[in-house]
Parts: structure tokens; C-alpha cells; sequence
């Protein structure tokens, strides 16, 4: 049985399933319903975020195993369980989709105003899909909710987007759904030879070089477009500039998390040696990424396509520390996927709040808005601090660590990390000067209202996350080092392998 | 003489000729009853159908076994949920005559010969009752040019079909010297060498079952017939015959020419995958929703060639689900096309149902799940339909189908996004007249289905092992 005595992933991936299905049920007049419904997430999402700590605070850090784990029978003649569980890879993406999401709806509050049942039900099921595939510990399960995703987010994109939803909401779909198809064939592959789809078990399996190298690559059509890595990056900035404000943050917040996570999860324990193979290539698309997407970065009018194509340039650092396979790249990987989680997200609720107000994303649109909002401003600030990773925020101690674990790989890959810190910092303080200082050149921009109290709440946890992170990064850290000193371990030894193998006569 | 072993079969004609006395002999409109009293016979041969004992009959002709057992199930269901969903069309449209579910019930009993058949001659007489009163059913509206000119498309190309079957089943008789199954099997893998004259045979009968299941190369009459005959014969054209077409392709592939599959096998492979990239690109097009149901359809039948070409246990029964699959999903597409009525009228294009998400949110629902289910996106039905037939063919390793398959179906993943991003993303139109009851049913039954069909998939996949088993014998 599992630490916490009752089926609580079970609990927190179907909870809000159950939400979404009594707001479907909910009849009456458009307002009383539309008010219904908001409740009704909300409590339901906060209900599974209180859940969720339970993760926080009974995980056993100082276990590589998965914990919590559930397993029912499901395809038995295939050998297919339903099988949940978590370690110290998955845990905190867990929490962070589970706290991400109420915060999602409180940010949905009012700009949300037609369909708002719908709108509400997608999330949960959103939620449901995300938490799942984070718990998920067989194969074809995980497929399920990593596919599953696409449905949720292919309707928030097209019936609550911009101008351009339609482009955008399918631009993402067929993008997405081409790469996973991919994957597919090559878990049937894996699940013939290895005779079964649960993780743990598929990791203790050798499969040849020949075969890995496939498989490698078509996993890597799948996680390089949901990550996204240059050059399939651009559904990208598309999806996040047409995207409601909340269906932003989790797409920068917890969607981008996918693809990284499955090559964490699945390309570098079960393919370690097409992984260290194909790791040059890796770098030199990250370090493209990195440095390619900041330029593009700075020459943005729109400010969700500049946040958008900073989340690039971030995921290319994260690409880049998994691949060096050591210990302070890969925690340096998942820090910064937790702190770009964090930090992007509170970056498209900025956008957000003035998009409430103002009804524009364009950068020239503003100006001088510290005179007006200057509680705003703060909050802006610090979030722009953190995605610049300045010491003391969330995003400094992951960067540095993958920078730290690049140099142990090569100095010329640490480079291409570095400047991208150097183009990060000079795209986000440019924006941030052109939105915040300077004169007030419109007028209507003074009779802005600062920060409301609901959007207190909406940022007061994440400005608490970004300075935590920041400055105690170890009671994150904790969570997942020995689990990623093991993998490396792992890694190691079955590259050793393969390598006295291909010594011999 | 055995002939128990047709009792279902029997019991289904006597019902249909009694039904077709009770519509003629009383003045007032019958519809109604009669409908009504096909769907309880129907009901009354599924029973017999699950009672049937195992066995062959008849010197030999007909068998029954436990795919006979599933498919003819599947027939009946399919045959049921269409006349349910064709009543408040029919009346509505002025065709409410009682010869529309005679002719239905007539199908069906057609259908249930074939999937049963175990030998040329059944074959062929099984063949003839299900497509005579198809044509009939597609020519069903007589004062519609359209429905006229499908009825009489459909004919001239069935009519041309049943001729290549038979010339293939007599070039069989004459070099292999039986036409039963049983003994062709004997005579096939006795010989050293097979005569070229019987695997020419084969293809012709092969090309003659391809033009009833709409694979590519035969499924030039498809968009035709599908747009003009009226929309519920439509839904009963898409699901009920291709089951019966699947089966006897089975059968005949897996049974008695099984010795031959090298033979044949490559020409499975080519249909499917024409099949499956016609389906996927032609659709992409069409602005009429029935056409691009015809394609999508065809597409479908790309992945059931699939697992016939894969063959062995897992590939039939991966046959066996996605054909089940596809019926559920199908049919409750088609409820939500015939429930298209706008002004009195019905209504076929795609942009006709722009914002049903708002005016009906129940059936745009539903419609977004089969869509959605369609285009193989998990947890629903479809992708595991996918999935079962994908899972052999990687196995014995169809690379070049597995990899068209998928890819395939991302691009026909964009014509049924079409459909959710007119129901969910456009303005919305006037709202659709309300739908009829037997169309709710329809909707819900299949709805519920595609979407928890991930729960438990257990019985279904047993019972279709225990089908494909069967069949390998």
C-alpha cells in the first residue's frame, strides 16, 4: 500500500473530473450558471492542490523508488496495468500543475465571459490530464494523458484566443498530435520487446544500439515539438499570442514540462546510449534555440510572442542540461523547469492584467506604467528579474547548475548557455523598460486601477515561490537529487557497458 | 439435415415476410409498427444468435462458430440503430413507407447468409439478398434526381461486382474443382503448387468484396452514393454492409485461401494503404458532410485491411475491434447528420452546423467525441481501435502500413478538427429543429460508448479473440 494509505494520485488526477462533470450538470440562467461554475472550479482545484501536499510533506526524499504507487489491472492479456505513481522526477511537477491550476481560474475570473461552463470543464479535464501524466507509471497509460491534453487545449485555444485562434488552436494540434503518433510506433516497438509497458521494469531492459537510435528518434519527434526545440519550435509563439491569459500560463507553465519530462523519463533511461549518441546534436540545436530565439526575442512588438519566444530559449537550457547526463546539469534541467514554470506563467499574468485593462499586447502600446501601477510594476519586475535569473530568484540556481554541468562537457556548450543568460537578460530588461519607464505618452493609460485584490491573490503565491526558489533552492533540490544521482549513475554504467562491448575484437 | 444452424436466419425471414404482410394489408400508415416490430425481430435473432449452437449445416454450406456469433451481432446492432435514427427522418422528409425497415430487415437476413457462409454458392446468394435491397434503399426518395442517380450508381457498379464474384468463384470451381470452404482448404494446401487460375480467382473475388467495403481501388461510387441516397440509408450503407463485407473477407482470406496468403496478402497491403491515404487526403475538400463521411470511411476500412493483411489472432482481432469500434462511432455521427434540419429542410454542409456548440451543447458534445474518437485521439474508443490494429502490425513488423497509418491519420485528424472548429469556434447559425427521440438514444448509447469504452475494454477484446480464435480454427 502507499504511503498515504488511501489512492491519492488516483484522488488528484480524477477529482477534477468529477468537477467538470457537476458543473456539466449544472442548469438555470447563463449568470447564475456562469457563477456556478467559477465556484466550482475554483474549490475543486483548491481542494486538489490541498490534496497534493500531502505529496510535499510525506514524499521520502531520500528514496530514488516511485512512491505512492496504485496499480490495477487494466489490458491484462496485454500486460497493460493502470499503474500510478511518483518520483523524485515527477513530484513537484505534480504540485505545480496542481497549484498552477487554481490560479488559472482566479485569472480567468472576469476576462473569461462567454461559455464560462465550458471553459471551466476544459480546465479541469486540462487539469486531470496533466496530473496524470505526471503520476502515470506505464507506458501506454502515460500516452493516454499526454494525448489526451491536446483536446482541452485545442478548444481553450480556439473558442477563447485572439484574432488568429483558429490558425493557432490547429497549428498546435496537428504539430503536436504528428510527433506523439511517432512515439506511439515506437512504445508498440518497446512493449514487443521488452514484453511489457511498466516503467521501472522497461528501465532494467537492454535494447541494441540499432534499435535504440529508432527509437530515440522517434521519441524525439514527439518531446522536441511538445518541449519545443528549434527548429519545431514555432507552434510555439502562435499558440501562446492567440491563448486566453490562463490557458498561457499552463501551456508555458506545465505543457512545455512534457517534452523535457519524457526525456528524462523515458529517452535517457531507456535509450542511454542513442542518448549520449545523438547528445551532440542535442547541444547544437539547444544552443540554436538559445541564442537564435533571444534575437528574435528582442525584435518582438507583442509581448506574449517575446514571453513566448523567452520560453524557448529557457526549454533549449533545459534540452541542454539534460543531455550533458551529470548531476548538476540534470537538477540544474529541472529547476529550471519548475522556475520557468513559475516565473512564465507569472509573466503571462502580467501581460494578462494589462490585457484585462487595455485590450493590447503591443509593447509601444505602454509606457511609464511604474508612475500608474506601481504595485504592478514591482510585481513585474520581480518576475522579469526571475526570468532574467538573477540571484536571489527562482530562475538563477537552475541555469547555473546546467551552465556548471555544460562546462563539465564541453566550455564551448557552456558558452552558448551563458550568452543565452546575457540575451536573456537583455530582451526582458528592454521590455521591461519600454513598458514601465519612460514618459506617458497616452493618456488613457493614466486612468489605469493598479493590482485588484483578486490579482493579489493570484500573485502574492507565486511571488512567495519565486523568492523561495531563489533563495533556499535546496528544499526543492532535495526532492529530486538522489533520484537524478541514481539515473546518472544508471546512465553511466550502461554507457560503460556499450562501449567495452564495442572494444572488444 | 442440421438446420438448426440457420435458425436465427430463418426466424428473421419468416418475421420479414409477416411484417411485410401486416404493412400491405391495413389502409391506415403502418410505419410506425412496422419499424418497430423490424427492430423487435431484430432483437428477438440477436437472442437466438448468442443461443446458437456451434456447427456446420446444410452439406456443409453454413457454419456457425463464434465470429459468425460477433459479426452478425454486430450486423443486427447496426441494422437496429439505423432504423432508429431513419424513423423521424423518414416521416418528416414524406418517406415514411414501410417497405423502408422491410427492406432494411431484408439487408440485414442477407448479411447474417453471408457471415455465415461457408462455401461459394451461400456466399454469393448472401450477397445478392443484402445488395438488392440496398439498391432499392439508396433509389428510396424516387422523386430526388440525386437519390435516383445514387440508387441507380450504386447498382450498375454492385451489379458489376457480383459479376467479377462470380466469374472469380467459377475460374476457383473450375481449377480447384469445390467451391466449399472446407475443401478448398484441403485442395489448396494439398497441392505442391497452387494453378495460377485460382489465385486469379482470388483477386477477382478479393476485387468484388473490396467494391462492397469501399476500399481503394473500388470506392469510386462511395462519395456518390453516400451524398445522394438519404442520409439514414446512408448510415446504414456506412456501417451495416462493411460489417458484413469485413467478415466475409475475413473469412474467405483466413479460411480457405489462408494457404495463399502470400498470394494475397500484397494486395491487402496495397488497398489498405491506398485506402488509408485516399481517405486522409480526399476528405480534406469536401464541403458536404456526407462526402466527407464517405471518405473518412474509407479511410477507416485502410485500417481494417490493416489487420487483415497483418493476419494471425492478434491481427483479426484487431480486425474484429476496430470494425466494432467504427460502427459505434459511425452511427453516432450519422444521428447527429440526420438530426441537420434547419427550416423544414435537412442540411449537409460542414458549415451548417457552425455554433452548434452553443445551440445544442448536448449533441455538439457528443459529435466532438466521435470526432475526436475518430482522429484517434486517446482516452477515446478510436484510438484504441487504432492502437489493437497498430499493436500486430508492428509486431510482424508492416513498417510501411504502421507508419502510413499514423500518419494518415494526423492528416485526417485536420478534417475532423474541421467539424469541432465549426461546431465550437464559428458563429452560430439559426438553431437545428429538435431532435427526435430515437436520435437521442442513438447519440447517447454511442456517445457513452466511445468515451468509456477505455474502462472496459475487456469484454469486447475477449470476445473478439474468441471470434478471431475461432476463425484460425
Amino acid at each position: 500500500m502507499n504511503a498515504a494509505g488511501f489512492p491519492l494520485l488516483s484522488l488528484l488526477t480524477f477529482l477534477p473530473l468529477a468537477g467538470a462533470l457537476i458543473i456539466m450538470s449544472v442548469r438555470g440562467e447563463e449568470a447564475v450558471v456562469a457563477s456556478n461554475a467559477r465556484w466550482t472550479a475554483l474549490w475543486t482545484s483548491l481542494i486538489t492542490f490541498a490534496l497534493s501536499l500531502i505529496l510535499w510533506f510525506r514524499f521520502d526524499k531520500s528514496s530514488p523508488d516511485f512512491q505512492f504507487v496504485e496499480q490495477l489491472s487494466w489490458l491484462p492479456e496485454f500486460g497493460v496495468n493502470y499503474m500510478m505513481g511518483v518520483d523524485g522526477i515527477s513530484v513537484l511537477f505534480v504540485l505545480l500543475s496542481t497549484g498552477l491550476t487554481p490560479l488559472c481560474i482566479l485569472a480567468s475570473w472576469e476576462s473569461v465571459e462567454n461559455r464560462v461552463r465550458e471553459y471551466m470543464v476544459a480546465f479541469l479535464v486540462l487539469e486531470t490530464m496533466m496530473v496524470g501524466m505526471f503520476c502515470a507509471m506505464d507506458f501506454i497509460l502515460f500516452y493516454v494523458f499526454f494525448e489526451g491534453v491536446l483536446i482541452p487545449m485545442f478548444l481553450i485555444i480556439g473558442i477563447w484566443g485572439g484574432a488568429r485562434r483558429v490558425y493557432a488552436a490547429y497549428k498546435f494540434f496537428l504539430y503536436t498530435l504528428l510527433g506523439s503518433v511517432l512515439m506511439l510506433l515506437a512504445i508498440i516497438v518497446l512493449w514487443f520487446s521488452a514484453g511489457t509497458t511498466a516503467i521501472p521494469e522497461l528501465a532494467e531492459f537492454e535494447i541494441p544500439f540499432s534499435i535504440q537510435v529508432w527509437l530515440f528518434l522517434a521519441f524525439f519527434a514527439s518531446f522536441a515539438v511538445k518541449v519545443p526545440m528549434w527548429p519545431v519550435h514555432t507552434w510555439l509563439p502562435d499558440a501562446h499570442v492567440e491563448a486566453p491569459t490562463a490557458g498561457s500560463v499552463i501551456l508555458a507553465g506545465v505543457l512545455l514540462k512534457m517534452g523535457a519530462y519524457g526525456f528524462l523519463r523515458f529517452s535517457l533511461p531507456l535509450l542511454p546510449e542513442a542518448s549520449a549518441f545523438f547528445a551532440p546534436f542535442i547541444y547544437v540545436l539547444s544552443v540554436v534555440a538559445v541564442v537564435y530565439t533571444s534575437l528574435v526575442a528582442l525584435a518582438q512588438q507583442d509581448m506574449k510572442k517575446l514571453i513566448a519566444y523567452s520560453s524557448v530559449a529557457h526549454m533549449g537550457i533545459v534540452t541542454l542540461g539534460i543531455f550533458t547526463f551529470n548531476q548538476q546539469g540534470i537538477e540544474g534541467a529541472l529547476f529550471t523547469m519548475l522556475a520557468h514554470g513559475v516565473v512564465s506563467g507569472a509573466l503571462f499574468l502580467c501581460v494578462g492584467v494589462l490585457y484585462d485593462r487595455v485590450h493590447s499586447r503591443e509593447i509601444a502600446r505602454y509606457g511609464g506604467l511604474a508612475k500608474i501601477m506601481p504595485a504592478y510594476a514591482l510585481v513585474f519586475m520581480l518576475f522579469t528579474m526571475g526570468s532574467v535569473a538573477l540571484p536571489g530568484t527562482a530562475g538563477f540556481p537552475g541555469e547555473f547548475l546546467v551552465i556548471v554541468g555544460a562546462w563539465a562537457v564541453s566550455p564551448w556548450v557552456a558558452l552558448g548557455a551563458a550568452l543565452g543568460m546575457i540575451l536573456g537578460a537583455a530582451y526582458m530588461l528592454y521590455l521591461y523598460r519600454r513598458v514601465s519607464f519612460g514618459r506617458i505618452i497616452r493618456d488613457d493609460l493614466r486612468s489605469l486601477l493598479d493590482l485588484s485584490p483578486r490579482e493579489y491573490a493570484t500573485f502574492a503565491p507565486l511571488i512567495a515561490l519565486t523568492l523561495w526558489m531563489g533563495i533556499y533552492p535546496q528544499s526543492f533540490l532535495s526532492f529530486f537529487s538522489v533520484t537524478v544521482s541514481q539515473l546518472v549513475e544508471q546512465h553511466q554504467a550502461a554507457v560503460q557497458a556499450a562501449s567495452r562491448l564495442a572494444g572488444l575484437p | 439435415m442440421n438446420w438448426q444452424i440457420a435458425l436465427p436466419e430463418i426466424v428473421l425471414a419468416i418475421a420479414g415476410c409477416v411484417i411485410l404482410l401486416v404493412g400491405v394489408i391495413p389502409r391506415r400508415d403502418m410505419t410506425f409498427p412496422v419499424a418497430m416490430a423490424t427492430i423487435g425481430a431484430f432483437l428477438v435473432t440477436g437472442v437466438l444468435v448468442l443461443m446458437q449452437p456451434e456447427g456446420t449445416g446444410f452439406g456443409g454450406q453454413y457454419v456457425s462458430d463464434s465470429f459468425s456469433a460477433f459479426m452478425k451481432i454486430l450486423a443486427l446492432a447496426a441494422g437496429a440503430l439505423s432504423l432508429l435514427v431513419a424513423l423521424d427522418w423518414n416521416e418528416k422528409e414524406g418517406l415514411s413507407r414501410f417497405e423502408f425497415p422491410v427492406l432494411a430487415l431484408f439487408a440485414t437476413l442477407g448479411m447474417m447468409v453471408m457471415i455465415s457462409a461457408n462455401d461459394l454458392m451461400s456466399l454469393y446468394l448472401g450477397l445478392e439478398l443484402l445488395s438488392l435491397p440496398l439498391y432499392v434503399l439508396a433509389g428510396f426518395d424516387r422523386d430526388n434526381p440525386r437519390s435516383a442517380e445514387a440508387g441507380l450508381k450504386y447498382f450498375v457498379l454492385g451489379a458489376l461486382s457480383s459479376g467479377l464474384l462470380l466469374y472469380g468463384a467459377s475460374l476457383v470451381y473450375g481449377f480447384a474443382g469445390t467451391t466449399s470452404f472446407d475443401r478448398l482448404a484441403d485442395a489448396l494446401s494439398a497441392e505442391a503448387g497452387v494453378s495460377a487460375g485460382v489465385v486469379v480467382g482470388i483477386v477477382f473475388i478479393i476485387a468484388a468484396l473490396a467494391f462492397k467495403i469501399a476500399a481503394v481501388p473500388f470506392h469510386m461510387w462511395t462519395p456518390d452514393v453516400y451524398e445522394g441516397a438519404p442520409t439514414p440509408v446512408t448510415a446504414f450503407f456506412s456501417a451495416a454492409p462493411k460489417v458484413a463485407g469485413v467478415a466475409l473477407l475475413v473469412r474467405v482470406l483466413a479460411g480457405p485461401f489462408s494457404e495463399l496468403s502470400d498470394q494475397w496478402q500484397q494486395i491487402i497491403v496495397l488497398a489498405s494503404l491506398g485506402s488509408m491515404v485516399l481517405g486522409a487526403f480526399a476528405a480534406i475538400g469536401q464541403s458536404n458532410i456526407k462526402r466527407l463521411m464517405a471518405y473518412s470511411s474509407i479511410g477507416h476500412v485502410g485500417f481494417v485491411l490493416m489487420g487483415l493483411a497483418v493476419g494471425g489472432e492478434s491481427g483479426l482481432r484487431g480486425v474484429l475491434v476496430y470494425i466494432s469500434i467504427y460502427i459505434a462511432m459511425n452511427l453516432g455521427a450519422f444521428a447527429v447528420l440526420i438530426a441537420m434540419r434547419r427550416n423544414g429542410r435537412a442540411v449537409e454542409g460542414v458549415e451548417d452546423l457552425g455554433g452548434l456548440g452553443r445551440n445544442d451543447p448536448m449533441m455538439a458534445l457528443c459529435m466532438a467525441i466521435f470526432m475526436f474518437s475518430m482522429a484517434g485521439i486517446p482516452p477515446l474508443a478510436g484510438f484504441f481501435a487504432k492502437l489493437y490494429v497498430l499493436l500486430p502490425a508492428v509486431e510482424q513488423g508492416f513498417w510501411v502500413l504502421a507508419t502510413v497509418g499514423v500518419i494518415s491519420s494526423v492528416v485526417s485528424a485536420y478534417y475532423y478538427l474541421r467539424i469541432v472548429k465549426v461546431m465550437y469556434f464559428d458563429a452560430p447559425l439559426n438553431g437545428f429543429e429538435p431532435r427526435a427521440g430515437g436520435v437521442t438514444v442513438v447519440l447517447g448509447a454511442t456517445a457513452l460508448f466511445t468515451t468509456l469504452f477505455f474502462l472496459f475494454p475487456a469484454p469486447l477484446l475477449a470476445a473478439a479473440r474468441q471470434a478471431a480464435l475461432a476463425l484460425m480454427g
